[in-house]
């Protein structure tokens, strides 16, 4: 049976009234189109590729770490891909798998760097971001001279990606790109992981107490550092998305993503100090950024509010999550 | 003693940790169905004992046997293994995680083909185990933080006991509780001898050490000053020569 406790100790529930919330919003203010297919479509886009990051943001928030590199790996992979295509003249699967190498390499020294140092994931990542930016524009301008590059649908083996990460499926005359039905398998699985398997147990465990868990004989380094590999995998995931649906590159892909999937996992209920948080709380955090970003527009309302408006939504979702859980699920 | 069951010997140990000798020359037994408290003051190297008992440090010198046999533990899994457990006062249980979540911690059920954890029989078998130490819990779904200090310490021993510990280290486990909740847990700690366990127990109070225990270790500095039999000893005489 569900309780009003039990409903308002869990990590979603504020997320899912701020969704219902600015939905309606929309819904009643935005009318251009808003409430169309192809309204719906432009916001689940939005929303899928903000999402897939935010689960893999998640569980490491839920760990205890940040990890505040993943726009910049987004930026790196998607020019990586487009460097090894066009200059190195490699399929773009081949390209495409390397950079997943290097990627997932870079999340590893991420988090073999926090581990051993014990110093908080928040310097070290933000120290890569600027490093991974960095090398990303020197070398594409080294090898290229520019900072963007497109064409990237004639090389080799393009359309076996494109058909696994850019496609879309019709339905009733509108395009739904891929990414939304990646994003809901991610979001499921990630769910599954984290509330029905014995990782998921390590990876709240870490997060909540770093000394208890090891006492109990969790491998809370390894739970770490895999999800910092996760969150990078996930970073290449979106850049491989953006290559193939674009044909391009550019070096300055994902910037400011790495804030909005933390914005995404908070709204969605995960703390910021680890050890509490949900997939599904973070699906909604996406689906209400996605909502909110488009809805703007559908509303005829200048951009720039988009900005102001995420800043109140995280404030007041975590106002609101914390009197939630002061009230109902700590006493 | 004629068995070894459950049997700790120490020979000699040392530990330091740089100029400091955190531990000199101890050499201890302990016995399975008995209650060994260690006494001391702080930075009387308690904590280094335990810690190296359980896993955590590893010695410097000397010998350390379970069971008649040599062992060297690099971490405490390999002491839990070795059917070694240890309550800490403060890190026994995650107050953020529910309460059959945190009694399977590291250890969770899993079944079926996906490897899912087998959450009926995790909380089936939370209730169960905690009835015998005389908790009722309805919900094993809540938050283990909602718990009650004593019911939290007592959850960590049962957990410990579940998954087979003979050897039961105990840090402080009443030093943050009330009086009514202290007694509750002593006298589950108490019913330990009956289960035939080796508890070594860390304890500040004299009083309840001494009407709890069965055998004394006074530490100071970093060395063993004493070792008693109850019989041979009183509370007060404990007293004195802590305050010596």
């Amino acid at each position: 049976m569900i309780s009003l406790r039990g409903m308002f100790s869990r990590p979603e529930t504020g997320a899912l009234l701020g969704l219902v919330f600015v939905w309606g919003f929309f819904a009643i203010f935005a009318h251009n189109g808003f409430l169309s297919l192809q309204g719906t479509k432009s916001y689940l886009q939005v929303s899928s590729e903000i999402g897939i990051l935010a689960i893999g943001v998640t569980l490491l928030m839920i760990s205890g770490e940040f990890d505040l590199s993943i726009g910049s790996l987004i930026g790196f992979s998607s020019m990586s891909v487009a460097l090894l295509t066009m200059e190195a003249n490699l399929s773009m699967p081949v390209a495409s798998f390397l950079t997943l190498i290097m990627v997932m390499f870079i999340g590893y020294c991420n988090g073999i760097t926090v581990v051993k140092s014990g110093l908080p994931s928040f310097i070290i990542t933000l120290g890569s971001l600027f490093m991974v930016r960095g090398i990303t524009i020197a070398i594409s301008k080294l090898v290229t001279g520019r900072t963007q590059l497109g064409g990237l649908a004639d090389s080799k083996g393009y359309n076996i990606m494109s058909s696994i990460f850019g496609n879309s499926l019709t339905i009733s005359g509108t395009d739904f790109p891929i990414s939304i039905f990646w994003w809901i398998l991610f979001g499921v699985l990630g769910y599954l992981i984290l509330r029905h398997t014995q990782i998921g147990n390590w990876i709240f465990a870490t997060g909540a107490s770093k000394e208890s868990a090891s006492l109990m004989g969790i491998p809370v380094k390894n739970v770490k550092v895999s999800l910092f590999m996760l969150t990078a995998f996930c970073a290449w995931f979106i850049a491989i998305t953006q290559v193939t649906t674009f044909g391009g590159a550019d070096v300055l892909r994902g910037e400011q993503k790495e804030f909005i999937a933390i914005i995404a996992a908070v709204i969605g209920g995960t703390l910021l100090t680890g050890g509490y948080g949900s997939i599904i709380g973070t699906m909604i955090g996406a689906l209400i950024f996605g909502i909110v970003k488009q809805g703007i527009i559908f509303a005829g309302v200048d951009a720039d509010w988009f900005q102001v408006f995420m800043g109140v939504m995280l404030i007041s979702a975590v106002l609101v999550n914390g009197i939630f859980r002061k009230k109902y699920a700590d006493s | 003693m004629q068995t070894a069951s459950n049997q700790i010997v120490l020979r000699n140990i040392y530990k330091n940790f740089g100029s400091i000798n955190a531990l000199k020359d101890i050499s201890m037994v302990t016995d399975s169905g008995k209650i060994h408290c260690i006494l001391g003051d702080n930075g009387a190297g308690k904590s280094t004992l335990v810690n190296i008992i359980s896993g955590v440090f590893q010695p410097d010198q000397g010998e350390y046997t379970v069971n008649e046999k040599r062992v060297l533990f690099k971490d405490p899994r390999q002491a839990l293994d070795a059917g070694i457990s240890t309550v800490y006062q403060n890190l026994a249980i995650i107050p953020i995680m529910n309460i059959y979540r945190n009694f399977f911690l590291g250890n969770e059920p899993i079944h079926g083909r996906l490897n899912t954890i087998n959450k009926d029989f995790a909380i089936e078998t939370t209730v169960k185990e905690l009835k015998k130490f005389d908790i009722n819990i309805e919900d094993a779904k809540r938050a283990a933080g909602t718990l009650s200090g004593g019911q939290r310490q007592i959850l960590a021993i049962a957990r410990a006991l579940y998954f087979g510990a003979k050897i039961l280290i105990l840090d402080e486990p009443t030093s943050a509780l009330g009086v009514r909740e202290s007694a509750k847990v002593v006298e589950q700690i108490a019913q330990l001898r009956e289960h035939n366990i080796n508890v070594i127990l860390v304890s500040h109070n004299i009083e309840q050490a001494f009407s709890l225990g069965d055998e004394f270790f006074i530490f100071k500095n970093g060395e063993l000053v004493g070792q008693f039999n109850k019989l041979e000893t009183s509370a007060n005489k404990l007293r004195s020569i802590l305050e010596k």
